[in-house]
């Protein structure tokens, strides 16, 4: 079980966390023309990469906040963890 | 029967205190502080099982966790326990065991053909013989196997013993208490640190209680007796025994089982069976110790073989010999020790020693008592079927290839030693990348990957000096980082033998003409020709031939077996062991019983119960419940004989013709406040929400981005900027996780706040041609006319001196009103409304006639936005807005969704207007087309409509647009039924929806 730190609540274990996939896909925004591609590659295509990934959890036992988490996916080392509206 | 094997004096059992207990039906006494294993071979048993594949006779080979055979069925509290060690079961008053893996019984095993069929059962004979003729499989060889494999039956009935979990924070795990594992706890506490000591064995101390070694002035036993009892009165340690640290997972976190009351009789007092430790450790320190190695020869499985160093611990932890007349064949000078112990004892043992000229001081003194000692020798083969009688024993050449001087010798047991193993799992499963070490032929530990540090014969250090000395230093540092104190010990002098160095040979090579079985494997039965087949096969990668082969594979995991495996594949494939590499170690190290992993969440604390404020009024009138996610809710209340067909079906009429009453309380509520409230609705529903007035409910569906329904409901507009939304049941939390992503990711700009308010509201909703009576004698003061309170009108009343929510909004299809009131009134206004509703005939009604109700009328629900359909598939179409965006719009253009033959909910109607469709069944269009038949659709949900008095369904079936008015089938393989049915409007009842604004 993952050691997690909420950057609002500290270190707490992965089980107060939900999972919300990788943190580095932008929506397009409203309102605007989105090519088929462009909106699949939003919706379905996600990397999957070994190593360093930038991931959204969200503390839903704790502050409820979203956070990022930069974690390593072969080893689970976690780097850093940032709030929502904080970049690597 | 009498103790045959107990030596009169000796052993740390308590012989003031006699043990009766059966095994295999039989009465046996042993004495307080025995192992089941310990007070058979005083009793002189050592037939305890059968082997897995050729169910050979099996007896005992170790003296703990590294025992592969001795394993047995236990049965405690009238409760059985299947798969537990014999080596590692105390004994107590009344225990019973049996042995497993036999039928009819240990000593006429049928099964035992096999091991005559014996060539029939070769490495991947389960892959290659089961394989024909298919029908076969099912009918004549599972069957057969389940009968004759496996460790045990489970329990079919609740397990009525108690399992707790605990979780726990400290600065230093210390798995094991032999020398380096007391020597680094002793040093770290006294620097502070919050230590937490693990010994799974019931006994502190590992070797130090049967090496003869001096430490200062002290046995290793006296020392490792004083060195607890100090970390015992320090309030900074936690000591466990029985508490095996089985798994290493992320982040430093480990799970050890403690067992708290296997080994006590049955007691009035609450005592859990078993305890799962969660501990989160900043430090890991392994010292798990070693296992000793087996060497490898003919019939080297016979009940009577067994590890020198279990031959030991029996001899001086219990005071039970294993043989009296014992033969040591060793590699090693360990083997010596036993030799001499046995010696002490006034038994003579023979030491067949691979080595051609070992020399050493242990060896010297086993020399000086006059032991007979045979360089250069080897057990060629073990003699005797349930237990050994003799043995074939030879001179061994040089360069180990040939064997020339064969005799027969008398014994009674073969003690081996192959020198040691490692214990490294929690290392490996930590992560770390093991190494080979030439010097002791094992792996050991390399560069940490977690916090984890090993020390000790875990770390291939076999010597006690080198050991403490270095356990004491990591001790000290790894303590020292964390709380910044330094406490020095001194560490104590140690006298100790010098060993030699061991043989690097294990497996003694067959003499011409000789087809002895040389088992690798015990618990798997895997033997050296099963390995020599694999790579003959093709077989190469280590991984390969495990599973080809089951090395290693068995409960164990291969303690005994994996290096002797691999030494033989890299003699084979003339590689060295390092190149062949090892299989990669998994928790749980050691079978953990299911119960402590479930612990106390089972039935129904596997999940909180939530139950609304009536709950008790529902009760108290005979609701029968139902399981609504975590919700407790009526399903229907009984009134007299009635079944659920019957109450339901009376409830659901009352609805429509007089009026009912519903809790509605589990229905997720969210609070909604903030400037840009209305705007986030417009972008959260599929509808237009930025002209909603205040005072106006409105209902809306939202989508996921890829286009699908993930949920719907009412939000009514409270004040300028404040809104409160309905949701699912089912997907309250999933709408607020949601709606968070959104604001907090995608729009921060969105100046609005959410937050769950399910729990501060109770709802009741009153429903039927009646309700308004109803409500209007409830707020005499309203005006909850047609006009006053129009359909999705909302308005705020007093309810005898309680505030009022009050929604003109119905699920049922009737006129129908929703009461929401702060939950600690949920009561009063329930009973306010069944007092009040008598004269109207009010009638509660459960989420059966909910069902029937909505379902009669055509409204969609969870069966229907069951996480695959989009709005045209539940024609909810007409609630796209054309002119704004919203989440999962862009997706709704895709080919699929816009096909002109997509699904779409439809009704169905028996033709014979009696037969229910049960619910999943498949709408086809030909009953007796060939399978696999075209499927149109599914049945989403059925109901007995009480407006016709026939069944209805709902289903989704592709081209439904077009589908109104034909004659299919409904097929439910699983209830063998084939129905004719008609396609109907999904909108059964009322299709206008004249009564919902009447
Ligand atoms: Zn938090």
């Amino acid at each position: 079980m993952l050691h997690i730190k909420c950057p609002h609540c500290g270190l707490r274990s992965q089980n107060e966390f939900s999972y919300g996939g990788d943190a580095t896909v932008k929506r397009p925004e409203l309102n605007k023309e989105v090519s088929d591609k462009d909106w699949d590659n939003f919706v379905y295509l996600r990397k999957s990469p070994v190593g360093k990934h930038l991931e959204l959890w969200q503390h839903i036992s704790g502050c409820r906040q979203w956070i990022k988490v930069e974690r390593d996916t072969l080893t689970h080392e976690i780097f850093k963890t940032l709030k929502a509206n904080e970049e690597v | 029967m009498s103790e045959k094997f107990r030596l009169d004096k000796g052993g740390l059992i308590n012989r003031n205190k006699k043990i009766s207990f059966k095994f295999n039906g039989k009465k046996y006494f042993g004495y307080e502080g025995d192992t089941l294993a310990s007070a058979l071979i005083a009793n002189g048993v050592h037939l305890v099982g059968r082997s897995f594949k050729y169910h050979r006779p099996r007896g005992f080979f170790g003296a703990g966790v590294d025992e592969p055979y001795a394993i047995v069925q236990m049965t405690r509290n009238n409760e059985v326990d299947p798969n537990v060690r014999a080596t590692e079961q105390e004994l107590f008053e009344g225990l019973e065991a049996k042995s497993v893996n036999c039928w009819p019984n240990v000593d006429f095993d049928i099964g035992a053909i096999n091991n005559f069929l014996g060539k029939f059962f070769p490495a991947g004979f389960y892959y290659k013989t089961f394989m024909w003729p298919k029908s076969f499989w099912y009918k004549v060889y599972e069957p057969i196997i389940r009968k004759a494999a496996g460790f045990g039956a489970a329990s079919i009935k609740h397990d009525k013993e108690k399992y707790e979990h605990k979780y726990e924070y400290c600065d230093l795990l210390i798995t094991g208490s032999g020398p380096s594992g007391l020597a680094s706890a002793y040093a770290a506490a006294q620097n502070g640190a919050k230590v937490i000591l693990a010994e799974d064995k019931s006994r502190f101390g590992g070797s130090l209680l049967t090496s003869e070694v001096t430490i200062g002035n002290q046995s290793g036993q006296e020392w490792a007796e004083k060195i607890i009892s100090e970390l015992k009165s320090m309030p900074n340690v936690v000591i466990k025994n029985r508490s095996q640290v089985f798994g290493y997972y992320d982040h430093n976190m480990l799970v050890m089982s403690e067992r708290i009351s296997d080994h006590l009789p049955k007691t009035e007092k609450y005592i859990p069976k078993q305890r799962l430790w969660y501990i989160r450790a900043k430090e890991v320190i392994i010292s798990s110790g070693s296992i000793e190695r087996p060497l490898v020869f003919g019939n080297n499985d016979t009940p009577g073989v067994m590890l020198s160093s279990a031959a030991k611990e029996y001899l001086k932890i219990y005071g039970v010999l294993v043989g009296k007349k014992p033969l040591v064949f060793t590699n090693n000078d360990s083997g010596y020790e036993t030799a001499i112990e046995f010696k002490k004892n006034g038994i003579d043992p023979i030491v067949l020693d691979t080595r051609k000229d070992p020399n050493s001081e242990i060896i010297k003194e086993a020399k000086d008592l006059n032991i007979n000692i045979k360089p250069s020798h080897v057990v060629v083969a073990a003699k005797g079927y349930k237990k050994v009688n003799s043995a074939d024993i030879g001179k061994i050449s040089d360069d180990k290839k040939n064997i020339s001087n064969i005799e027969n010798i008398k014994c009674d047991c073969i003690c081996v030693s192959g020198f040691w193993t490692p214990t490294i799992h929690l290392a490996s499963q930590s992560g770390n990348k093991t190494k080979f070490n030439e010097e002791i032929d094992a792996f050991i530990p390399s560069k940490s990957k977690q916090k984890e540090t090993t020390l000790g014969s875990a770390n291939g250090i076999f010597t006690l000096e080198e050991t403490l000395k270095t356990s004491f230093k990591k001790g000290n540092e790894l303590s020292k980082q964390i709380t910044n104190k330094e406490n020095k010990v001194s560490i104590p002098s140690v006298v100790e033998k010098k060993y030699s160095n061991h043989d690097k040979f294990w497996c003694v090579p067959l003499p011409e003409g000789k087809n002895y079985k040389r088992f690798l494997d015990f618990q798997n039965d895997v033997a050296v020709s099963d390995i020599q087949l694999a790579l003959r096969e093709g077989y190469r990668s280590i991984e390969h031939v495990k599973r080809y082969t089951t090395l290693g594979m068995a409960t164990d995991q291969g303690r005994t077996s994996n290096l002797n495996g691999l030494q033989l594949v890299s003699d084979i494939e003339n590689k060295v062991v390092p190149q062949v590499g090892h299989t990669t170690f998994r928790p749980p190290y050691s079978p953990v019983s299911i119960g402590a992993i479930v612990g106390r969440e089972i039935g129904k604390h596997s999940k909180p119960t939530r139950k609304s404020p009536m709950h008790y009024w529902h009760k108290k009138n005979n609701a029968v419940f139902v399981d609504a996610g975590v919700w407790l809710r009526p399903r229907y209340y009984k009134q007299g004989n009635e079944n659920l067909f019957e109450a339901s079906k009376r409830e659901a009429r009352n609805v429509r013709q007089n009026v009912g009453v519903c809790d509605v309380t589990t229905l997720g509520k969210i609070d909604i406040k903030g400037p840009d409230a209305a705007e986030l609705l417009n972008r959260v529903y599929t509808n237009a929400w930025l002209k909603l007035p205040v005072g106006k409910a409105r209902y809306g569906v939202m989508l996921r981005e890829d286009g699908i329904v993930m949920d719907d409901g009412t939000t009514t507009r409270i004040s300028e900027n404040h809104y409160h939304m309905t949701t699912t049941t089912a997907q309250a939390a999933n709408v607020l996780s949601h709606l968070e992503y959104y604001l907090q990711l995608v729009w921060p700009e969105l100046n609005v706040n959410v937050v769950s308010s399910t729990e501060q509201w109770a709802g009741a909703a009153i429903a039927g041609p009646k309700s308004r009576d109803v409500l209007q004698k409830l707020f005499p003061d309203l005006d909850v006319s047609n006009e006053g309170l129009p359909f999705m009108g909302y308005m705020e009343g007093n309810l005898f001196g309680v505030n009022a929510k009050i929604f003109r909004i119905s699920f049922s299809g009737e006129l129908a009103y929703e009461i929401n009131v702060e939950s600690d009134n949920g009561n009063f206004m329930w009973e306010k409304i069944m007092d009040i509703g008598k004269d109207f005939n009010i009638q509660p009604y459960g989420t059966e006639a909910l069902s029937t109700l909505r379902i009669e009328m055509g409204h969609v629900a969870g069966s229907e936005l069951d996480g695959r359909t989009i709005p045209y598939d539940n024609s909810l179409e007409g609630l796209i807005s054309k002119k704004k965006d919203f989440i999962g719009k862009r997706s709704l253009s895709k080919l699929a969704y816009v096909a002109p033959d997509r699904q779409k909910v439809v009704g169905v109607v028996p033709l014979d207007k009696k037969t229910s469709i049960p619910e999943g069944s498949y709408i086809v269009k030909d009953a007796k087309a060939k399978l696999p038949n075209p499927k149109l659709g599914h049945v989403s949900a059925s109901c007995w409509s009480v407006e016709y008095d026939n069944p209805f369904s709902l289903a989704i079936i592709k081209d439904g647009k077009n589908m109104i008015g034909q004659k299919l089938f409904a097929l439910s393989p699983l209830k063998n039924k084939t129905i004719p049915v008609e396609i109907v409007s999904s909108h059964y009842v009322d299709p206008k929806g004249e009564r919902v604004r009447s």
